[in-house]
């Protein structure tokens, strides 16, 4: 470990350079408290990649889209997998199940064993699916959706899902304040269990 | 010797080198050639080691005849073997020949071709498994370690990544492969575990063998910085209590992390069981958060950014969240482990010859500490025994258990359940089931399932995966 002078006096291990001195005695010099390795990061760096969205939508890009424009962009970057109806398409190689690449309904069925967990009837946040679209989707080619395509392509899905109506715009404004079925649906890990 | 003598003796010097630098990748005998020539110099002899032993090696019959030396040089890259070998012939005598040089491996060691053990991606290509049934010990092979990604395998190249930690802090920082590995490191061996293994196993028997069952489970030394290094560097601002973990991977994977978390035994890791950790495990750098669900621990780590909330990203809402069908709310922020074993030998599909003795082996862990116990069942769990533990016993590792076992030829069947040093122990099926709900639909997995596991042994000693009312 290459150790400068100038951080283990920063540290404060003077006393250790000292007994040194007086007492002849050869001791490690120990770990200073802070190291001058890396760079200050600018708010460039972190301006280029610091894409997440909170559930109050701050850092929620401009632009705009409703469910009009986001049925174009549907149709052109989701519905190969996603499906035409939003239900999914079964046996695409290499993809998830055709049920996990479901979007919209099973509201009402979280008690069912046959549960259909969907951005419809169980996703707690709108902001997510706006951040999950910006960093991951297409699959194929993620992130290369504009903004005003996300938003559009949100309105879409929540529009055909009944959480917002067709006429719905949504912007850095509007998204956070959609209300979804499922917000009140999660719960703190409660574990560990006490198994009867 | 004359400074020209020097400088044709450097020339060569530096073309045998270039040669041998081709070594372990196939050769042909047209380049064999091109080294047996460069070799061949009186000149030479005692000042390259290698090329020396190989000309002793050859003797008079040049290359192109040591090309036909059975063990020496692997064979042309359409050579069928397994993955992580190389083929070279099989020698008839292996006493009666030189077997092959140092160095023909190109310096990084491969293993034997007669070895076949791979892991087993799932059709959907979303999960590759462990063959825990071919397992020794408590550590996983590199290659074999178990995979879960969300965006295929990044390709990254460690000079230009950086690590950027921003948000709540004082002061925001970037570090760089070479930053990181300035700091003092530690390395520790734990266990990673996906939280959907097994998974589709809760309502019935689903995968036929412990790799399919289990496999998305395996123990790597891991070595890297402890988070709270860095983030002693970059100081904390008083709010700060989320941290959102981001990689550097197409699905660009976030998770949220208490700070806590990250105060603790949060890792930033380089290497692996002792090299530079494997792609497929994140490299250049990934988050290790020990004892919880795999996917957490982001890979190809880019980004840190310290917050008061958590984000409620994808991968913490739509998916690893648990749904209790029981109540129809879902558990989230389901981060730890819980205990769990299985016995790998023996497993489905295996089958033993006949009675006798035979000694039974499988693997315990928790995300909460160390294993104190584990016991076995040979009769589907009316009555259970304990196994010894090989040591080493390490908290949030695997640990190896063994149970000797007379095996009578009539049907019997093998179950463990492990405690940890918390007094947990492993739950039933039933158990799970009554606590949380039955799950059973496509798309849907009921994660964090850490059931007792039962293979059923037939008379013929057949041994298959099976459900234990017990």
């Amino acid at each position: 470990m290459c150790i400068q002078w100038v951080d283990i006096l920063r540290a404060g291990a003077a006393t250790a350079v000292a007994s040194i001195l007086t007492l002849g005695l050869v001791h490690a010099q120990g770990y200073p408290n802070t190291f001058q390795f890396g760079q200050p990061a600018t708010e460039q760096d972190i301006a280029a990649i610091a894409i997440a969205i909170p559930t109050d939508g701050k850092g929620l890009p401009p632009g705009r889209g409703d469910s009009a424009r986001g049925k174009q962009v549907y149709e052109t970057a989701c519905a190969a997998c996603h499906g035409a109806d939003l239900m999914g398409v079964a046996n695409i190689p290499n993809m998830p199940t055709g049920a996990s690449l479901r979007l919209i309904g099973g509201r009402g069925t979280l008690t069912s064993p046959k549960a259909v967990a969907t951005v419809e009837s169980y996703w707690p946040y709108a902001t997510t699916l706006f951040d999950y679209i910006r960093r991951a989707m297409p699959f194929t080619a993620p992130g290369s959706l504009s903004a005003d395509e996300i938003y559009a392509v949100c309105a879409y899905i929540l529009s055909e899902a009944k959480i917002i109506d067709k006429a719905t715009m949504l912007d850095a404004q509007t998204l956070p304040r959609v209300e979804m079925p499922n917000r009140n649906g999660f719960i703190p890990d409660p574990r560990p269990e006490l198994f009867k | 010797m004359h400074s020209t003598d020097f400088e044709r003796l450097n020339t060569k010097a530096r073309a045998i080198e270039e040669a041998l630098s081709r070594l372990g990748q196939p050769i042909t005998e047209a380049q064999a050639k091109d080294v047996a020539a460069l070799e061949d110099c009186d000149c030479k002899d005692g000042m390259f080691a290698l090329a020396a032993t190989r000309r002793q090696l050859f003797g008079g019959t040049g290359l192109v005849a040591a090309v036909g030396m059975t063990a020496l040089l692997p064979r042309e890259a359409d050579a069928k073997a397994p993955p992580g070998a190389i083929e070279y012939p099989v020698q008839a005598d292996s006493t009666k020949e030189p077997g092959r040089m140092m160095g023909v491996d190109g310096g990084y060691g491969s293993r034997s071709q007669f070895e076949t053990e791979v892991r087993w991606a799932n059709p959907r290509k979303t999960a590759s498994f462990t063959p825990m049934q071919r397992g020794y010990g408590i550590i996983t092979p590199s290659g074999l370690h178990y995979e879960r990604h969300h965006g295929g395998i990044p390709n990254i190249d460690p000079g230009q990544h950086r690590l950027v930690i921003h948000g709540m802090v004082e002061r925001p920082m970037k570090y760089s492969l070479a930053d990181l590995k300035r700091f003092p490191t530690v390395s520790r061996t734990y266990f990673m575990e996906c939280s959907g293994t097994t998974g589709g196993e809760l309502m019935r028997p689903n995968q036929p063998t412990v790799q399919r069952t289990h496999g998305l489970v395996s123990t790597s030394e891991w070595a890297g910085v402890p988070l709270s290094t860095l983030l002693k560097q970059t100081g904390l601002k008083p709010q700060a209590a989320w941290v959102l973990a981001e990689g550097a991977d197409a699905a660009v994977m976030t998770r949220s992390v208490p700070i806590e978390k990250c105060l603790s035994d949060a890792l930033i890791v380089f290497a692996q069981n002792g090299e530079a950790i494997r792609p497929e495990q994140g490299y250049p750098m990934r988050l290790f958060l020990p004892g919880w669900e795999g996917n957490i621990s982001i890979k190809w780590l880019r980004r840190l950014e310290v917050s008061d909330k958590p984000f409620y990203t994808r991968e913490e809402t739509s998916k690893y969240s648990d749904l209790i069908t029981k109540t129809g709310k879902a558990r989230i922020f389901t981060f730890t482990m819980e205990a769990k074993s299985v016995i790998t030998f023996p497993s489905g599909e295996m089958r033993l010859p006949g009675a006798g003795f035979y000694e039974i082996t499988g693997l315990a862990w928790s995300g909460r500490g160390k294993i104190a116990r584990v016991e076995v069942s040979t009769d589907g769990g009316k009555t259970w025994s304990l196994a010894a533990l090989q040591d080493p016993v390490l908290p949030i590792c695997q640990t190896r258990f063994r149970f000797p076992w007379l095996w009578d030829g009539t049907p019997a069947t093998l179950q463990s359940r492990a405690t940890d040093e918390t007094g947990y122990t492993q739950p039933t099926h039933q158990q799970l089931i009554a606590e949380r709900g039955p799950l059973d639909a496509p798309g849907m997995l009921f994660y964090h399932m850490n059931a007792i596991q039962s293979w059923g042994v037939a008379a013929d000693g057949s041994v298959k995966n099976v459900h234990s009312m017990g």
